[in-house]
């Protein structure tokens, strides 16, 4: 029998639906019992001791008792011992929880005063809902456009803040088909008990649907090598190295030597900075002469710029954002609930599709 | 019993009826009678601060947001907490209890600067005026952390006047801790030596510790969000060029200390209240001691296990949940001591114990909520929902505000000359102890359960616990309310209070209640230990008399 469907049986957890819960409940139920027995150890003791100390004449004196120092010892190592076994298991979940995983299904979300919107690597677009498929590795890059807020899925019992200025990860393999609640964990002010919202975790089959469903924009990666394109991007940052600045092509995830000596390695936080504060890490042997975009461009429009670096590969840059015949026009919003599915678009040739378990982005590095 | 009164005249002075006038109280250096003008202003800010907690648990009640509008909540929750914090919690017991007790426990005259010490008072009132214009003109809607962006950039409130309130507060709390280091090093009667200092004593040491050097960065932190705020200089927005989570690192590196400035004061008295009541010495006095000084210490080094969830780095995340263990285990062992100190005792049950007793319960439960909350995994769950909500609230309510409730009961007969009624003094302090686990026990579940804090409506699953919690509310509210009926009836028609009415081996209690102005008639010379309760004049009377009747 599955241990987990054993525990959902016990009142007080909300739903397990992701590959963390059970473990996370296992080690609060573990936690209760032992913090419960010890309470009540303590009280017990306490409460005998209470009765049969009761004070019998007003004149009395106890024996004194200065104190006992291999109880000392004992009652301080035997917390201590305990206590360095829960830190091991907390750090053993917190690092699987913080390790960004292989294979993801990559989502990027914005938090903005008071809405959570989400972009799929294909193109759909959802606000205050997220659609996942059952049994994929799900990884959540996340910022935000305002204030400090937290992208919170009780059901996953996953939590990260979203941070402006910043991106942050999350990630879980959703293990139950259903509908969740979606919280703002961090307090954003006026509407935060309002910033809340579903996650549908669905079998793949119907997630497929799903995503053709909706009416998409570009993808990420169309979209981005378009701003590409009209912010001039293109003009200094050359295939070949033969600009001002230095080449994309196949960048990401290298480490690059900067004009100070040392490394960095090309992930979405240094794209990020670099595109919004130029100056900060320059690539050796280029001048400090590329403008900032700040206020330019939106963060989601600097993460669909990052999609195309990623996808960019020497003399790929075309294969990898073909045009395809996308469908709607370009909305923002998007339906709220999952449309049924509608007539594929016909030949979306070189499109990633989030098929194979193998990650839904070419993968050029 | 006879209605003597003794504020007035009686033939003997006392720090109370040496002078009437408004002048001699608003002037005064001497530290029981500011201790007194604090446990005034604090009182007042208690009761403001419950007010805003009666509005939150009525919003609470339904799920649709239908008392409050959202702007009107969000400022409710976040004048309770400043309110509580800044102008309640800390100063409490330092300053009231502190202020009234430590010259008396030293065998001294006064602090070793009493215009200092009149001083902080006036500076607190200033913060605390400043605070109350914050009230009147809106209030601020950030949450008691201050989290900026929002609070410095989006936030319509009066964030920038609440930030110079606490600047200005904190001003008090320093030297405040000055004046007690200074007068613990410098002010010891002849023989009280450190090993013969009381355990509240060596609390308040570690505590003044915290403050002064703790103070400080909270200070500078509320200024630079002010600058932020006013002048748009760019330190935490990311907009202008700052770090958001930087303003968390400075903000926690203080408000941790801070909740031990809060719960050390505490255990201090509850270690007086249990050796009195016991009539033990405390059971391994050096580690109770020094695990005052201990948390002090490490209470310094674990700020970042409230920002697990903030992206700090998993390996900083670790190192912080290892020493927030660390931390855990001298609270851990002074629970176990004062546990062993009823062992084989003389046990008595009048209202400061069953204070004391409660606190020992509640106090284990926030300590043993506070381990799942330090577990890296589990509290990336539960970060940021009611089970934070309830650990904190077993701490700095059911821990120290019951221990400045126990303290203020343990003390009144020798700050007033009257006792209270026993009878009421238990059954508040049962019904309070009720009235805590009844509202905030559920709030535990509801955080495991997924109810993120500071919500304003929230999903109709979770409203029986809320219906729990806020019924568990109004009994606390009682509770809270009785002592203030009972102990302003005692000032009038209570009993007279001998010097030493629980017969307790202090120092303060060898002098006449309420204590002359410059509270000792003589010099007092310390000969043995603290809880010698042997050498207890009464107790040594009222043993003589029941053998002489046997």
């Amino acid at each position: 029998m599955n241990p987990s469907s054993f525990l959902i049986q016990i009142p007080f957890f909300p739903e397990q639906a992701s590959n963390f819960a059970f473990e996370v409940d296992l080690f609060y139920l573990f936690l209760t019992a032992l913090t419960g027995f010890f309470t009540i150890l303590i009280g017990a003791a306490g409460l005998y001791f209470l009765i049969k100390y009761r004070r019998r004449s007003k004149g009395e004196v106890p024996e004194q008792i200065e104190g006992h120092l291999q109880l000392e010892i004992a009652w301080t190592l035997i917390p201590f011992a305990i206590s360095m076994f829960i830190f091991a298991w907390g750090a053993k979940l917190y690092y699987q929880m913080y390790t960004d995983p292989k294979d993801a299904l990559e989502i990027f979300i914005t938090g903005k005063q008071w809405m959570w919107r989400a972009q799929h690597s294909d193109g759909q677009r959802e606000i205050n809902e997220l659609h996942v498929p059952l049994g994929r590795r799900v990884k959540l890059t996340m910022t935000s456009e305002d204030v400090i807020h937290s992208y919170y899925i009780p059901a996953f019992r996953t939590k990260t803040d979203v941070v402006p200025g910043r991106y942050t990860t999350s990630w879980f393999t959703p293990t139950k088909a259903g509908e969740y609640h979606l919280f703002c964990a961090e307090y954003c002010g006026t509407q935060h008990s309002g910033m809340i919202g579903k996650v549908f975790v669905m079998d793949y089959p119907d997630y497929q649907a799903w995503l053709r469903g909706v009416p998409r924009d570009k993808s990420p990666a169309e979209a981005g090598k378009q701003f590409f394109t009209s912010l001039a991007c293109n003009n200094c940052h050359l295939d070949g190295n033969t600009g001002r600045g230095p080449s994309l092509h196949e960048i990401f995830g290298k480490d690059v030597k900067l004009a100070n000596g040392s490394t960095v390695k090309v992930d979405e936080t240094y794209l990020r900075e670099s595109i919004l504060n130029p100056g900060a890490k320059i690539v050796g042997g280029y001048a400090n002469d590329m403008p900032t975009f700040q206020g330019l461009v939106t963060e989601e429009q600097v993460a669909m710029i990052i999609q195309y670096i990623k996808s960019i590969g020497p003399g790929q840059g075309e294969a990898a954002t073909a045009p395809r015949p996308a469908a709607a026009a370009p909305s923002t919003a998007t339906p709220a609930s999952p449309v049924a599915p509608a007539a594929q678009p016909a030949g979306r040739p070189a499109s990633p599709k989030p098929a194979a378990p193998q990650g839904e982005q070419p993968k050029q590095n | 019993m006879a209605n003597v009164d003794i504020y007035k005249s009686e033939g003997r002075k006392n720090y109370l009826n040496a002078a009437t006038t408004v002048k001699s109280w608003l002037l005064t250096l001497d530290h029981k009678r500011i201790g007194l003008l604090y446990l005034f202003a604090i009182s007042f800010f208690f009761a403001i601060g419950g007010i805003y907690a009666t509005l939150i648990r009525l919003e609470l009640i339904t799920p649709q947001g239908d008392l409050l509008t959202p702007e009107m909540y969000n400022r409710v929750f976040t004048m309770h907490g400043v309110t509580m914090i800044f102008f309640f919690l800390i100063p409490s017991i330092p300053a009231v209890l502190g202020n009234f007790c430590i010259p008396l426990m030293l065998g001294a005259k006064d602090v070793a600067f009493p215009r200092l010490n009149l001083m902080s008072w006036y500076v607190f009132m200033t913060g605390a005026s400043l605070m109350l214009y914050t009230m009147l003109s809106g209030g601020i809607d950030t949450g008691w952390t201050f989290y900026p962006p929002y609070s410095s950039i989006y936030s319509n409130s009066q964030v920038t006047v609440a930030g110079v309130a606490i600047f200005v507060t904190g001003f008090s709390s320093i030297l405040t801790g000055l004046n007690f280091m200074v007068t613990i090093h410098t002010m010891r009667a002849p023989g009280l030596t450190w090993f013969r200092l009381p355990l509240f004593i060596w609390a308040h040491y570690a505590t003044s510790l915290i403050m002064v050097l703790g103070t400080p960065v909270i200070a500078i932190t509320v200024l630079a969000l002010a600058f932020e705020r006013t002048l748009r200089i760019g330190i935490f927005d990311p907009k202008l060029g700052g770090d958001p989570v930087l303003f968390q690192h400075m903000f926690w590196f203080y408000s941790h200390p801070a909740v031990y400035i809060m719960i050390l004061p505490s255990m201090g008295v509850i270690s007086e209240l249990i050796a009195t009541m016991t009539r033990k010495r405390i059971f391994g006095y050096n580690f109770v001691a020094f695990s005052s000084l201990a948390i002090a210490v490490f209470g310094f080094l674990v700020w970042g296990h409230h920002m697990f969830t903030t992206s700090q780095s998993m390996y900083t995340g670790m190192v912080f949940s290892l020493i927030s263990y660390a931390v855990a285990i001298p609270s851990a062992i002074k629970t176990f001591n004062w546990t062993a100190t009823i062992y084989k005792g003389s046990v008595s049950f009048d209202t400061p114990m069953i204070y004391a007793l409660a606190f020992l319960g509640l106090f284990t439960i926030g300590g043993m909520t506070g381990l799942f909350l330090a577990a890296l995994g589990l509290d990336v769950h539960l970060q940021d929902t009611y089970f934070v909500v309830a650990h904190f609230h077993y701490v700095m309510v059911g821990s120290a505000v019951i221990g400045f409730l126990g303290g203020l009961h343990y003390w009144w007969p020798k700050i007033t000359g009257r006792l209270y009624s026993e009878a009421m003094g238990r059954v508040s302090a049962i019904i309070i102890f009720v009235g805590f686990n009844l509202t905030f026990f559920p709030q535990f579940i509801l955080g495991q359960l997924g109810m993120p804090r500071r919500y304003h409506a929230y999903p109709p699953e979770f409203q029986v616990l809320h219906i729990l919690s806020s019924a568990g509310a109004s009994i606390l509210a009682i509770g809270f309310l009785l002592p203030a009926f009972y102990l302003a009836w005692s000032l009038k028609y209570g009993e007279k209070a001998g010097a030493n009415p629980w017969m307790a081996a202090g120092l303060e209690w060898q002098t006449p209640s309420p204590p002359p102005t410059e509270n000792f008639t003589y010099q007092p010379v310390v000969t043995h230990e603290p809880y010698e309760f042997e050498q207890v004049p009464e107790i040594k009377q009222a043993r003589a008399a029941e053998l002489q009747s046997a």
